[in-house]
């Protein structure tokens, strides 16, 4: 077993789409480890690939159309590329679980809460019914349903958004998993439902000590929760850097982009909020040049012909840009 | 629940009213008559015919004296099957359909379903476009067809099977295989359709998350939503594969309700028509009644009151 405290560490992932418009490439050259313990903070718009990438993880891409076409996941010294499907279903949802962006469809509506928390640790830790029912039970009370003795037989129609979030939550830390990964967790919350939740992780996660990856197009929510963050763009790595110095000193014109754009209390009335002109582009068809170039205030001829470097601004800090320095520097 | 099912029995009684209304006044609408064949009738005789069934008396009286009689229960007798009441003749023919209609049906429920599940789980295998391909043979190929070659293949060619007529077993092969094809076909398109969608829904990824193997999540999780389709699509169908088809009953000589059915509408047999007419009504009404409270059973977001 090789760990030097490292939980989770992804090589060179390229997670590719057949489709009709041609082949999609979903996740292209992803690259990150997560330290145990760490909390880690995906960020990107739509379609950028960061789903895609933590599916890899979890070996759940639909194939046909998808493939990991290439790199290593690692998961605690294992080549979880290399496992059987049936070893691959030994680590889902006991050691590596996930939380998903809806909780109202993520839910079977068909079945009761109850059994649908039982079976996992019916799965994994060979509880009897009577052991995995309590076990629903205490995990309904940990993330914070009132009343769950008796909550746990409804269904979930019978729960709010919120609600339904928090049954998720239980559902994935059950067997107590050493990596949790929550898609966009709070996506669909309204907003004073979305801090609770994010409380809950937060807590939840300091009290097992579980490593976390966040997925999110919401800078404002990793921006309290997570150690360093990754900002992908069209399925490739942008920015990644120490959460702290991401929002102080952005080494791409990408990221400074996005961060313009989160909302600003303090801002000044009647003025419009930022966005970043024009849409993500078409992953089937990139240009030669950088993805990002013809939304970029930055862009010279270079970006429009030639793939920038992955710079390095320092030992935790890269940047995909070719003035990446520059923009570091705050030109 | 209970309330519910019993307003909707009770809701069964005025739709089958209306039903064999609106018929009647079809029959009415429709010229000619069933004493009338080819040959015109002396007046002297037409006037007596029309006073013993009472069809000189103005439409609202024979109207209310035939609902009155329904209402009891009592559709009369028969015009052409002389002295036979209508209730003894469905009561004698119905079992012949519902025999071969529920074989039918249970074989489309099990080759249907089946595949339709195997082809969904097996997505773009040579299995899926098979069984996709021969169900659209089967839908695409009329019973009327289908009925005489395999009577000519198994009856006439090979003498497995009798080629006709009601007597055994042997004899129930060829009618339920010929009736069911088309519902095979069609519960397998149904059925492979709708798990297909179910099983790209965002609660089956969650089963896959928790690491359940593929059986569990297709079993447990989402067979379930798979067959919503399907259920709304199989009261209807039984309704109308117990009632009897007449081309099944006509190739294969079954003396079953189809049959007579027909022969009532081309006699003009006023009180037959109307009796078979509410009777496969009612039939459609028990049955979807059916349909609507297994949805309860198979969907707990739905709650009747």
């Amino acid at each position: 077993m090789n760990n030097n405290g490292t939980i989770l560490s992804v090589n060179d992932l390229k997670t590719y789409f057949q489709t009709e418009d041609g082949v999609v490439k979903a996740v292209d050259g992803i690259t990150f480890t997560l330290a145990k313990g760490e909390t880690l903070g995906i960020v990107g718009e739509s379609g950028s690939g960061k789903s895609v990438t933590n599916l890899s993880v979890m070996r759940l891409i639909p194939e046909p159309p998808g493939k990991i076409v290439g790199g290593d996941i690692i998961f605690d010294g294992t080549d979880v590329r290399a496992l059987s499907i049936d070893e691959v279903r030994k680590i889902r949802g006991k050691r590596i679980a996930m939380i998903f962006q809806d909780p109202m469809t993520s839910l079977n509506p068909f079945l009761k809460i109850s059994t649908q928390l039982m079976e996992v640790t019916q799965l994994h830790l060979g509880h009897t019914k009577q052991q995995a029912y309590e076990h629903a039970i205490k995990m309904l009370e940990t993330v914070g349903i009132p009343d769950a003795k008796s909550r746990v037989d409804g269904y979930p129609h019978e729960f709010s958004g919120g609600m339904r979030q928090r049954v998720m939550i239980a559902m994935a830390l059950s067997c107590d998993p050493e990596l949790l990964i929550a898609d966009e967790p709070t996506t669909a919350l309204d907003v004073t439902i979305q801090a609770q939740i994010l409380e809950l992780i937060k807590d939840l996660r300091e009290r097992m000590g579980t490593s976390v990856i966040l997925i999110t197009h919401d800078l404002g929510v990793v921006a309290g929760m997570t150690d360093k963050i990754i900002v992908m763009y069209a399925g490739k790595v942008f920015e990644q850097a120490p959460t702290k110095e991401l929002f102080e000193r952005p080494a791409n014109p990408y990221t400074k982009g996005l961060l313009k754009s989160v909302p600003d209390p303090a801002h000044e009335q009647g003025e419009p909020l930022y966005q970043i002109p024009g849409l993500p582009p078409d992953v089937a068809h990139l240009p030669p040049g950088c993805p990002f170039a013809e939304r970029c205030d930055r862009a010279e001829d270079i970006c429009r012909s030639e793939y920038p470097p992955f710079v390095e601004i320092n030992e935790n800090h890269h940047s995909l840009c070719h003035f990446a320095k520059e923009v570091y520097d705050g030109n | 629940m209970l309330s519910f099912i019993l307003r909707r029995l009770l809701l069964i009684i005025p739709m089958a009213l209306l039903v064999v209304t609106v018929t009647w006044g079809l029959i009415r609408i429709a010229p000619g008559n069933f004493y009338i064949s080819e040959r015109a009738l002396p007046e002297a005789v037409e006037r007596n015919i029309r006073e013993k069934y009472g069809l000189d008396r103005p439409w609202y009286v024979q109207y209310g004296k035939m609902m009155w009689n329904i209402v009891r229960g009592d559709f009369g007798n028969s015009l052409k099957y002389r002295g036979q009441p209508v209730n003894e003749i469905i009561r004698r023919h119905f079992p012949y359909s519902a025999t071969i209609g529920i074989l039918a049906y249970l074989l489309a429920l099990l080759v249907g379903l089946t595949t339709g599940i195997i082809a969904a789980l097996k997505q773009n295998s040579p299995f899926d476009y098979g069984s996709m391909a021969v169900s659209m043979l089967g839908l695409s190929v009329p019973n009327f067809v289908l009925g005489p070659l395999l009577v000519l293949v198994f009856a006439l060619w090979l003498f497995w099977l009798p080629p006709a007529r009601w007597g055994g077993i042997s004899s129930l092969i060829l009618p339920v295989i010929t009736l069911s094809a088309i519902y095979i076909a069609y519960l397998a398109r149904l059925t492979r359709a709708g798990m297909l969608e179910v099983m790209r829904s965002d609660y089956i990824r969650t089963a896959r998350a928790k690491g359940l193997d593929e059986k569990t999540v297709l079993l447990k999780h989402g067979l379930r939503g798979g067959i919503i389709p399907v259920v709304s699509f199989t009261g209807p169908a039984l309704a109308s594969l117990l009632a009897g088809t007449v081309v099944v009953e006509k190739v294969f000589a079954i003396p079953g309700l189809g049959n007579i059915f027909i022969q009532s509408v081309l006699n003009r047999d006023e009180p037959l028509i109307l009796g078979i007419v509410a009777f496969l009504s009612i039939l459609v009404m028990v049955f979807n009644l059916l349909v609507d409270i297994s949805y309860g059973f198979l969907d707990p977001r739905i709650r009747y009151d």
